[in-house]
C-alpha cells in the first residue's frame, strides 16, 4: 500500500466515456438487438393493434366520428405501450435478475445513459408498428391521413413517458416474473382506458396514465379542425411525465446496482 | 513490488454467510495474479469488491492508488472486469459486443472498430448472436469484450471456463501479450492447469480466507516431500492384496481412479510392490507425479472437490 494513502487525482485512470457518447452507444447496442428479437419488437405489437382495429370496425358506429378517432388513436398508442412499457419492463427485469446491469456498472456507464439509450431504442422499435397501425386505422375508419406527422412527437414523447415507466417497473421488480406481470398490467390499462372513451368513474384513473394524453393528442390530429393548443398541451404533459419517469428509472437503476 | 491493487482486511457477508473474512492481497505491476479455490470460496466476491461493484463490510481496496471503497466509480476507469456471465450482450454478435464495450469504455468510433477487428482476428470470434453460440464461444466473446479499451488492470472471473484447448490457449496468449504491454492481470480460476501455466503468483482461497499466497513453484515446493500416485483399475481393485488395501485407506477414490499423496520413498515402495505383484494385472494405468497446486491445496486443508484438472 502506498504510504501516502489513496490518491485523489485521476492519475493512471482511463478517461470515462462522454455522456452523449454513452447514450449513443447504448442506443446503438440495443437497436442491434433487433436483428435477433425483431419478431416481438417490430411486428407483434403492430399485429395486435391492427387486429383490434379490424375487430372493432364491425362494432363502431360509422357515424360516430369521435369514437372512430378514439379507437384508432388508442390502437396506435397501444403499440407504443406494448413495446415501450411492456417489453422494456421485461428487458430491465431480465437484466436485473441475471446480473446484466453489472455490465454497465462495471463499465462506469451512467445509469441515466443506460435508461435513456435503452428507452430511445425501444421507442424506435415501436415506429414500424405505429406507422402501420395509424395508416391502417385511418384507411379502415375513413379518417384523414394528412396530419400523421403528429405521430412523430406522439411516438417520441408518449414513448419516452411509457418507456420511463416500463424501465422503472422492470428495475424495481424483485423478480423478472413480477416485471413481466407489471408490464402487462400496464399495457392492459392502456388498452382498456385508451381504446374506447373510459366511463366517468374511470376517468380519474385514465388521467394518471401518460398514454391518455398521447391518445388525446393523436385523436385531436384526426379532427377536421384540430385544436393545436390542446394537442401541444397533451404532448407537454407526456414530455413532463417522460422526464420524471426516466429520472425515476435512473434512480431505480442506481438502487438495483447499489454497492 | 509496486502494488497495482492493494486489499487489506476485506470482509463481506451475504446475510449470515461470510463470503470474505479479512482478506489481505497485494498485486504487483505487470503480474498475472491468480485466485484459486473451489466454488463458494469467495473469489468472485473478492473481484467484485476489487472493481467497485460491491461494497465491503470492512477493509480497504485500492486500485492504482485510488480508494475504490470511497470512490467505486474509479474501478471502471482502472480495470476491465469480466463477470461470470454477460447477460447484457446475449443478443449481439461478438464483434458488435466488443465494439459496444469499447465505445462505453470511452473509445471513439474509429478506435472501437479498429480494436474490434484486431480482437476478432486475435481470438477468432464468431459472427452470430452470442446467445446462439456454444458456451465456449460465448465465453470467448465475453473475454474479448473485457480486453477492448486497454485498461491497465484486467480482472477476469473464470475467463476460460468452457473453452476448448485451442481457444483457452488463445486467451492465455492474449493475456500474455497484454501483460508484456504493461497490463496487470487478476484472474479467477478453479482450473489447476491454468493456474500452473499462466500465473506468476496465486492466492489460494478457502471459506472466504486466503490460506496461501505465493508463486506456484514455491507453493509446490512447500509440499515437495510428497508425490501423487494415481491408479486406474480395470475393474474392482484386489483389496486382498495388502499394498492395495493399505492404499485404499489413504487414496481419494473416484470410480476406478484412486489418487494418493505419499512420501517419495513410500510411493516408490508401493509402486514397486504393485507392479511386481498380482495386483499389477488389475491395473489399467498408473502415474507417479510431482505435486500440483491441487496437492498444495489439499495439504493446506482445502476442499479439492471443485477444482478442475483439464
Amino acid at each position: 500500500m502506498t504510504p501516502l494513502g489513496p490518491r485523489e487525482d485521476g492519475a493512471g485512470l482511463a478517461p470515462r466515456a462522454r455522456w452523449t457518447a454513452a447514450v449513443a452507444a447504448v442506443y446503438a447496442g440495443q437497436v442491434a438487438r433487433a436483428r435477433v428479437a425483431r419478431v416481438p419488437l417490430l411486428f407483434v405489437a403492430g399485429l395486435q393493434s391492427i387486429g383490434l382495429l379490424v375487430l372493432l370496425r364491425g362494432v363502431v358506429d360509422d357515424a360516430d366520428v369521435a369514437e372512430k378517432r378514439q379507437v384508432v388513436a388508442g390502437a396506435v398508442v397501444l403499440v407504443i405501450a406494448f413495446v415501450a412499457l411492456n417489453l422494456l419492463a421485461q428487458r430491465f427485469g431480465h437484466l436485473r435478475a441475471h446480473g446484466g446491469l453489472d455490465y454497465y456498472a462495471a463499465l462506469g456507464t451512467p445509469p441515466s445513459a443506460v435508461v435513456l439509450g435503452t428507452a430511445a431504442s425501444y421507442a424506435t422499435f415501436a415506429v414500424p408498428g405505429v406507422v402501420a397501425t395509424a395508416v391502417t386505422g385511418a384507411l379502415l375508419y375513413d379518417l384523414p391521413l394528412g396530419r400523421l406527422w403528429v405521430l412523430l412527437p406522439v411516438a417520441v414523447l408518449g414513448g419516452a413517458a411509457l418507456a420511463g415507466l416500463g424501465a422503472t417497473l422492470g428495475l424495481l421488480a424483485p423478480k423478472p416474473e413480477v416485471a413481466t406481470v407489471a408490464g402487462q398490467l400496464g399495457m392492459t390499462a392502456v388498452l382498456f382506458l385508451g381504446l374506447v372513451e373510459p366511463p366517468g368513474a374511470l376517468r380519474p384513473v385514465a388521467a394518471l396514465l401518460p398514454s391518455t394524453y398521447a391518445v388525446e393528442a393523436l385523436r385531436e390530429s384526426f379532427a377536421a379542425a384540430p385544436r393545436y393548443g390542446a394537442l401541444a398541451a397533451d404532448l407537454a404533459i407526456c414530455a413532463a411525465v417522460a422526464v420524471v419517469a426516466l429520472a425515476g428509472a435512473a434512480a431505480a437503476f442506481r438502487r438495483a446496482v447499489r454497492r | 513490488m509496486t502494488p497495482v491493487a492493494a486489499v487489506r482486511g476485506l470482509s463481506r457477508s451475504y446475510g449470515s454467510v461470510r463470503a470474505l473474512d479479512g482478506v489481505d492481497v497485494e498485486v504487483g505491476a505487470g503480474e498475472v495474479f491468480g485466485l484459486l479455490g473451489p466454488n463458494g470460496a469467495g473469489k468472485s466476491t473478492f473481484v467484485r469488491c476489487l472493481v467497485g461493484l460491491l461494497a465491503p463490510d470492512a477493509g480497504s481496496v485500492e486500485l492504482l492508488g485510488h480508494d475504490v471503497v470511497r470512490h467505486p466509480e474509479v474501478g471502471a476507469r482502472a480495470a476491465a472486469y469480466l463477470a461470470q456471465d454477460e447477460t447484457a450482450l446475449a443478443d449481439l454478435t461478438p464483434p458488435r459486443a466488443v465494439e459496444l464495450t469499447g465505445r462505453l469504455r470511452g473509445l471513439d468510433a474509429a478506435e472501437a472498430r479498429r480494436q474490434r477487428d484486431a480482437l476478432v482476428g486475435e481470438l477468432g470470434l464468431a459472427d452470430r448472436p452470442i446467445g446462439k453460440l456454444s458456451g465456449g464461444q460465448r465465453r470467448l466473446a465475453a473475454a474479448a469484450a473485457a480486453l477492448v479499451g486497454d485498461r491497465p488492470v484486467l480482472v477476469l472471473d473464470e475467463p476460460t471456463t468452457g473453452l476448448d484447448a485451442a481457444a483457452r490457449r488463445a486467451v492465455w496468449a492474449a493475456l500474455e501479450r497484454r501483460r508484456a504491454a504493461g497490463a496487470t492481470v487478476v484472474l479467477v480460476t478453479h482450473n489447476v492447469l491454468e493456474a500452473e501455466t499462466v500465473l506468476d503468483r496465486v492466492a489460494v482461497f478457502d471459506n472466504g480466507r486466503v490460506i496461501a499466497c505465493d508463486t506456484p513453484g514455491r507453493l509446490k515446493a512447500a509440499v515437495s516431500d510428497e508425490v501423487r500416485l494415481d491408479l486406474v483399475w480395470r475393474a474392482d481393485p484386489p483389496l486382498d492384496d495388502p499394498t492395495v488395501a493399505a492404499l485404499a485407506a489413504r487414496a481419494e477414490q473416484s470410480g476406478r481412479r484412486w489418487s494418493a499423496r505419499l512420501g517419495a520413498d513410500e510411493a516408490r515402495v508401493a509402486l514397486g510392490r504393485l507392479t511386481s505383484g498380482a495386483a499389477f494385472a488389475a491395473l489399467d494405468d498408473f502415474t507417479l507425479a510431482t505435486p500440483s497446486l491441487e496437492d498444495v491445496y489439499l495439504a493446506l486443508g482445502g476442499r479439492a472437490r471443485d477444482l478442475e484438472h483439464e
